[in-house]
């Protein structure tokens, strides 16, 4: 009985997915209200905050472009740093997304509807803050195109057993899949959208973007195993891109890089944080645009529960690369490890360890996992420390076989303004897509509504 | 009707309470024996290929297909242009050292999986598609609120407008519409 009085539900019983009586009327006039109201002051100033940081990210790529890769704080041994620190962390964040929609999908988590669309465009809109580094670290970057495999004056194809073309391949890939299920699942909103339409503005473009979906049994029988096969095959692709952008560093032999714990580990972490920036993405949304109907309290705390999960995944796999760096009796494995923990970036695994360990932790309280402010602070956290996972990783240039090659690593104001500029172009995204696109897929909320089952009142 | 305007006739559509209703009413619409016909709503209703007597979708083969025609010139253009038409020695691997050409291989099979599935579900949905008879009925539009509607279409050789709407009548439609246009 006392779990009853604890959740207000009989044992056993699912919490209702979607809250406040809604009918599916009213869940149609909820959602696309956002998109066909005027826009809001608080939309226009976050958006005019968020657009300056692209100016900033457009300026100092230009920069970059004029002067060179000398411009940030790039040396001998560390030839790397922000832009593949960065290029990971964007890559990582957007496979919750994927996992959300596809993974979640597949085992018929029904909770998922209510999140999917606005996880999936975040994976689209940090795939594209991701796709951005690779591109600008290039320094010739107006051969960019060599990487694929096109015809050119010089009759050259790129080397396709190389780490590095792989990831353009997995990460192109992976935009233009979580694009194609991103827009399959909008074309019966769009609909919604256009029958809806007033202006013949609207009329036009909800008309050509809805493709002229008629929701008949005949499309949507279609339409079902379409949206079923993509995400069988982008379930895969959550595993494969992260491990084939972990293969960038495990293919070398760098000691703390050449390792097989990499690629599930680099995949548990992204999962980690990716449920972070939808959490954090999912607090604001609902407060701001009043979606607690849709985004409860329930579908947060088992987020929270991925996180916690994910999180002491990537606990382990801290652990579990110190003591196989230990117990391989390699001294340049176990001084790498050391050296992450007490060297010159000591700070910086710290930072790592407190908040991506230590952090989840607050998840098994169950009051904890509960409170907003708790997991919205708490979400932050871990994405600063996945952040500092991916540079801690990176730094491991600092210190290789040689002491004589030794540098310390320190960004310039040009790679700190490539970073911010590059959260001003993801949330500038954001935001164009949460007013100009409805935020919650309404045709899926709707369909796990109680009365959308046709067997429900025992009429059937 | 086909007075002074020459109107064609589109389609009969009828409404029905809810998705329960819907999908009894699609089993006495083909036990009818009508077959141009289909039922809108707002998402997907389980059960309602089975009532409607409708086959299996075969978005899967399309997609199969071409998933597999992915990997295969996935394959192919690797080894073509790494040990035919650019062999190029690096790190002492052979030219054709297939296992480091599995990655790109396997996402041009998803990619071309990918591709198939909404392609091939645009197709045999016949989208995009500007314009549909239903189109003409300010009440169609409401499928993609929250209403529950069947239509008859005019090329269904039982179609008579008139006996169509009678037949609705008996098995309980509402807001029953001939929908013509020009």
């Amino acid at each position: 009985m006392s779990v009853v009085e604890k959740t207000g539900l009989p044992p056993g019983a699912e919490a209702p997915l979607v809250t406040g009586g809604h009918t599916f009327a009213s869940i149609s006039n909820k959602i696309s209200e956002i998109v066909e109201r005027k826009t809001s002051m608080v939309w226009l100033l976050s958006f005019g905050a968020a657009f300056s940081f692209v100016l900033l990210l457009i300026g100092s790529i230009g920069y970059l472009f004029w002067e060179g890769t000398g411009i940030w704080g790039l040396n001998v041994p560390v030839g790397w740093g922000y832009d593949i620190v960065n290029f990971v962390f964007w890559v990582g964040i957007g496979h919750a997304g994927t996992l959300i929609s596809a993974v979640l999908f597949l085992f018929r988590q029904r909770w998922r509807t209510s999140i999917n669309r606005f996880s999936e465009s975040m994976t689209l809109f940090a795939v594209i803050c991701a796709l951005m580094f690779p591109a600008i670290h290039v320094g010739r970057v107006w051969v960019i195109y060599w990487v694929f495999p096109l015809p050119n004056q010089m009759g050259m194809w790129p080397n396709f057993r190389s780490p590095l073309l792989w990831d353009v391949f997995a990460v192109s890939i992976y935009f233009t899949c979580s694009f194609l299920f991103w827009y399959v699942g909008l074309i019966p909103d769009l609909a919604t959208l256009r029958d809806r339409a007033v202006t013949r503005v609207r009329k036009f473009v909800f008309g050509l973007l809805s493709f002229g979906w008629r929701g008949g049994n005949r499309q949507w029988k279609n339409y079902e195993l379409a949206y079923l096969i993509l995400a069988g095959i982008s379930t895969p692709l959550v595993l494969s891109v992260h491990s084939v952008v972990s293969t960038d560093f495990a293919t070398s032999v760098i000691p703390g890089w050449h390792t097989t714990i990499f690629p599930p580990y680099f995949v548990a972490g992204a999962i980690f944080s990716g449920f972070a920036m939808v959490m954090s993405l999912a607090v604001v949304a609902r407060k701001l645009l009043n979606l607690h109907d849709f985004i409860t309290v329930d579908h947060l705390e088992k987020m929270n529960k991925i996180m916690l999960v994910t999180g002491m995944m990537v606990g382990y796999a801290y652990a579990c690369e110190f003591f196989i760096a230990w117990y391989s009796g390699s001294i340049y494995e176990s001084f790498a490890f050391i050296n992450r923990a007490f060297g010159p970036y000591a700070w910086a695994y710290w930072i790592m360890v407190t908040c991506n360990v230590l952090v989840p932790q607050l998840f098994w309280v169950r009051k904890w996992r509960r409170t907003v402010a708790v997991m919205f602070v708490a979400s932050i956290l871990i994405n600063i420390g996945m952040w500092f996972e991916r540079f801690v990783i990176v730094m491991s240039l600092a210190r290789d076989y040689l002491p004589s090659s030794w540098d310390y690593y320190k960004p310039t104001i040009w790679d700190v303004a490539t970073l911010v500029g590059s959260f001003g172009l993801f949330f500038t995204l954001f935001l164009l897509f949460a007013r100009f696109v409805p935020m919650i897929a309404m045709s899926e909320v709707k369909a796990v509504l109680p009365q959308a089952d046709p067997h429900h009142g025992g009429t059937h | 009707m086909a007075t002074t305007t020459q109107k064609r006739v589109y389609s009969v559509l009828a409404e029905f309470a809810t998705s329960g209703e819907l999908l009894k009413a699609a089993e006495k619409v083909r036990d009818a024996g009508y077959r141009k016909f289909d039922c809108h709503s707002p998402f997907p209703i389980h059960g309602m290929d089975a009532a409607m007597g409708l086959p299996r979708s075969k978005v899967g083969y399309i997609a199969g297909i071409s998933g597999l025609c992915g990997g295969l010139f996935g394959m192919w253009m690797q080894w073509w242009t790494s040990s035919v038409d650019y062999p190029v020695v690096i790190s002492g691997k052979p030219y054709f050292s297939f296992q480091a050409f599995i990655i790109v291989t396997f996402g041009l099979t998803i990619l071309g999986a990918a591709l198939g599935a909404v392609v091939g579900m645009l197709f045999l949905n016949r989208l995009p598609q500007w314009f549909h008879g239903n189109f003409y009925s300010e009440n169609f539009k409401r499928f993609s609120d929250d209403a529950f509607i069947i239509s008859i279409e005019s090329d269904d050789p039982n179609f008579e407008p008139e006996r169509v709407r009678k037949f609705f009548e008996t098995i309980g439609g509402r807001n029953i519409e001939v929908v013509a246009g020009e």
